[in-house]
């Protein structure tokens, strides 16, 4: 399912009230969606109940990461094509039927005497009903033995659809699992993997550690979480107990048709090793960096941006570890830390000059350089007093207790600190942060809680079914309307049920 | 290898079993080393990778079972292909240890080398939970395997003798490419069709490629299916020298192979009087 659910809560400071409204009406209007790859065309494939690759659908369990690290095959000399009989179709979609009731704590919202505006003020806003997720059409398995394909359109709930992955995948190179490559749009090398995560609500569907920006920061090429256009080299050992990768990719959060830097990548890079402990089970530790350039200075044309213009590269990096832990069969924790720097360029509120989205488009073009478009970094643009570069670290913990394959309950706490904001004490003239001067340390500050439980009534070789009930709560710093309530805080709430099924 | 020279194994008469007989081989263990497995505990991994095929009861009648081919092993019956122990004989742990990791190629059963040794030897635990030949009998005595013997041109063409003698090409063809006269007709012990192993597909034998492992399975035979065991009919030089000349026929690069086009060694012919022992 698409990723224009996810929350970017972090935007240039004039934006920030019309974000706030763009975000119950994302909400309201795309409800859940967030793609997952759980495929019971590859179970009917190899003959596999879901719960030999998943933990719980979607997100997969060791044997899962294996197979899917193997080019989705399970190496039994039955991978080829060939082996299938020649009406099967490797097709699954995904579509989640839902009620859910979202509250927003903080709205600016119109006020009328007499029927006459008479201004703005600050109000909860409270809703409920039933929705759609959006729509995935996943296909993905074999060309041949060990070249491994995927293809993923997605849509959003009103059925406008973009490819969220594709890519085709050598795998086994001179026989070796040590040489994979791939090339195409594809999720970056994240071991709890947010295409295959467990939750569904708008802030709970995605982890805010992959997608955090600082308010007021444009860098929007560093979100982890999304799919990315480029080619990854990727290596294991034959048991899957150590595995690397390097991907290459281009600073375009993942948008097609070269819309932004003209000459900007990224490298993201990881690796960990897991470790037998015996009735414990096989714990794994590991690390990952996301290290690159993105452009600042787009050229223009009538004042308007140019596409795939962008020069005036600047750096940003995350780097972080992640450790899956297990406690015997039923009970594991999942934990992703991350620290995250930006170049104070893109902490100014530079860099996303052509407003793309991060599924493959571009989601608005200025028409102008007038106020609400995009800074751009036009030569003679001279950088704030006291812009700094904008530091901060976060963490997810995920747990889970695995009843059985049918049944799986989800905890999950994550938070995003500043620790350097932006807009340094010598501000007055800043663009970033949440205004002119020195922005609040905590400006910006996620914290978000995520309960819910998944039961499969059935769990088969075919399809799969799940009833999902989840309630999320997120919290940030700052972000508030500022009509009288100055550097207010937003809490947002939603509860979700659902029937999330494919098939 | 020749039908006629499939060996007729004794197929134990076993009662389908209800959840109720299995409750009482919880107890069961497995003795991998120094890890020992507890049927119990090998239950929700069981449940979790393996029902699907092999079944609720163990039987081989999992709902994939009408899709899969080979069929799931009957883990009822208690008679298993890859086995360090005479034909006809229980596997020891060690084996089925063995070959949760291995996977058996050409088969729908997987490589699950991402279990711990802990839950690979409660799985094998399970398993053996669900044949009460465990409880009547002791696993066989492993053969013993002499020290593999430096490989010669000599040795391949007495490997070639032998591949004629026990006329291994009537079922796997004299090319190795698992069409000899009997190939169609092969049957396992529960009367349904399977096909010869081909040497020429590059596929991995199903109980393990190294030299080794091809000895085995002469000397074992893969119980439940039409290759018998050997261990009568060929001495464990020759056995040596069977590894040799089959190692010609695989699509592997091989110093076997390398020896064998210097020589110009030709297939066996099927017409030829057998060779003498």
């Amino acid at each position: 399912m698409s990723t224009l659910t996810r929350s970017r809560f972090s935007r240039s400071s004039s934006s920030i009230p019309f974000l706030t409204a763009a975000l119950v009406l994302v909400f309201l209007v795309l409800g859940v969606s967030q793609q997952a790859n759980a495929l019971p065309a590859f179970a009917r494939k190899y003959g596999l109940r879901c719960s030999a690759c998943h933990e719980s659908w979607p997100m997969l369990n060791y044997f899962g990461q294996k197979f899917k690290d193997n080019g989705y095959q399970l190496m039994n000399d039955r991978d080829a094509p060939i082996w299938q009989n020649p009406g099967y179709w490797p097709v699954t979609f995904r579509i989640t039927p839902i009620w859910h009731r979202v509250s927003t704590g903080k709205v600016e919202v119109d006020t009328y005497a007499d029927g006459n505006p008479t201004g703005s003020t600050v109000r909860r806003v409270t809703s409920t009903g039933f929705d759609l997720s959006g729509l995935d059409f996943h296909t993905g398995g074999t060309l041949e033995k060990n070249i491994s394909f995927y293809l993923l359109p997605s849509s959003d709930s009103t059925g406008a659809f973009h490819f969220e992955q594709v890519f085709v995948r050598l795998d086994n190179i001179f026989h070796s699992s040590w040489l994979n490559v791939k090339l195409g749009r594809f999720e970056l090398d994240n071991l709890l993997s947010e295409k295959r995560i467990l939750t569904l609500t708008g802030n709970g569907g995605v982890y805010q550690t992959y997608h955090f920006m600082p308010v007021g920061d444009g860098n929007i090429f560093g979100q982890i979480g999304d799919n990315q256009l480029g080619l990854e080299y990727m290596g294991h050992s034959v048991n899957d107990r150590t595995r690397i990768s390097a991907a290459l990719v281009s600073s375009s959060d993942g948008n097609v048709g070269l819309s932004t830097g003209a000459n900007s990548y990224t490298g993201f890079f990881a690796g960990s090793q897991a470790f037998d402990t015996g009735r414990l089970g096989v714990q794994r530790i590991g690390f990952y960096a996301m290290v690159g350039q993105a452009a600042t200075y787009y050229l223009t044309q009538g004042g308007v941006p140019l596409g795939g213009s962008g020069v005036a590269n600047k750096g940003f990096s995350r780097v972080g570890f992640v450790g899956q832990f297990y406690f015997g069969p039923h009970i594991d924790l999942q934990i992703v830390t991350q620290h995250g720097s930006d170049n104070p360029w893109f902490g100014q509120g530079y860099g996303n000059a052509i407003a793309t989205d991060g599924d493959g488009g571009t989601t608005a073009t200025c028409s102008s350089p007038t106020p609400g478009c995009p800074f751009n970094n036009v030569p003679g643009t001279v950088l704030p007093v006291g812009a700094q570069t904008p530091t901060w670290n976060g963490a997810t913990f995920e747990g889970h207790y695995v009843y059985s394959p049918q049944l799986i309950f989800i905890g999950r706490y994550e938070f995003e600190k500043m620790s350097q904001q932006a807009n340094g004490a010598a501000c007055t003239a800043c663009t970033g942060g949440a205004g002119a001067g020195p922005s609040a340390s905590n400006l910006g500050n996620i914290s978000t809680y995520t309960i819910g439980f998944r039961y499969n009534p059935f769990m088969t070789s075919r399809a799969g079914l799940a009833w999902h009930n989840e309630y999320n709560w997120l919290h940030q710093d700052g972000t508030g309307p500022v009509i009288g309530l100055p550097s207010a805080n937003i809490n947002t709430g939603e509860v979700l049920t659902g029937l999330d099924f494919d098939f | 290898m020749g039908a006629t020279a499939v060996l007729a194994l004794p197929m134990p008469l076993v009662a389908q079993l209800t959840q109720n007989d299995l409750q009482t081989r919880l107890g069961t263990e497995s003795h991998i080393g120094n890890i020992t497995g507890h049927a119990k505990d090998g239950k929700a991994d069981y449940r979790r990778y393996c029902v699907s095929c092999h079944g609720d009861l163990g039987d081989g009648n999992g709902e994939s079972f009408p899709w899969v081919d080979p069929k799931p092993r009957d883990f009822q019956l208690g008679v298993f292909k890859c086995r360090s122990t005479p034909t006809g004989t229980l596997p020891i742990d060690q084996d089925l240890f063995d070959t949760i990791a291995r996977g058996l190629d050409r088969s729908n059963m997987p490589q699950w080398s991402t279990f711990t040794k802990q839950q690979r030897a409660d799985l094998v635990a399970w398993v053996k939970h669900f044949s009460p030949r465990w409880v009547s009998e002791k696993p066989g005595t492993p053969i013993v395997i002499p020290p593999e013997p430096e490989v010669t041109a000599d040795r391949i063409k007495a490997g070639r003798d032998v591949f004629a003698r026990v006329q291994c090409w009537k079922c796997h063809g004299v090319l190795g490419q698992a069409n000899g006269p009997s190939a169609a007709t092969l049957t396992d012990d529960l009367g349904r069709p399977i096909a010869a192993y081909n040497f020429t597909e590059g596929a991995k034998p199903k109980c393990g490629d190294t030299d080794r492992d091809i000895y085995r399975i002469f000397m074992t035979g893969l119980d439940g299916t039409p290759m018998p065991s050997f261990a009568d009919n060929i001495k464990p030089e020759e056995a040596w020298d069977l590894v040799f000349y089959l190692r010609t026929l695989m699509s592997q690069k091989s110093k076997e192979k390398e020896l064998a086009k210097q020589l110009g060694l030709k297939p066996v012919d099927p017409n030829a009087p057998p060779p003498t022992q």
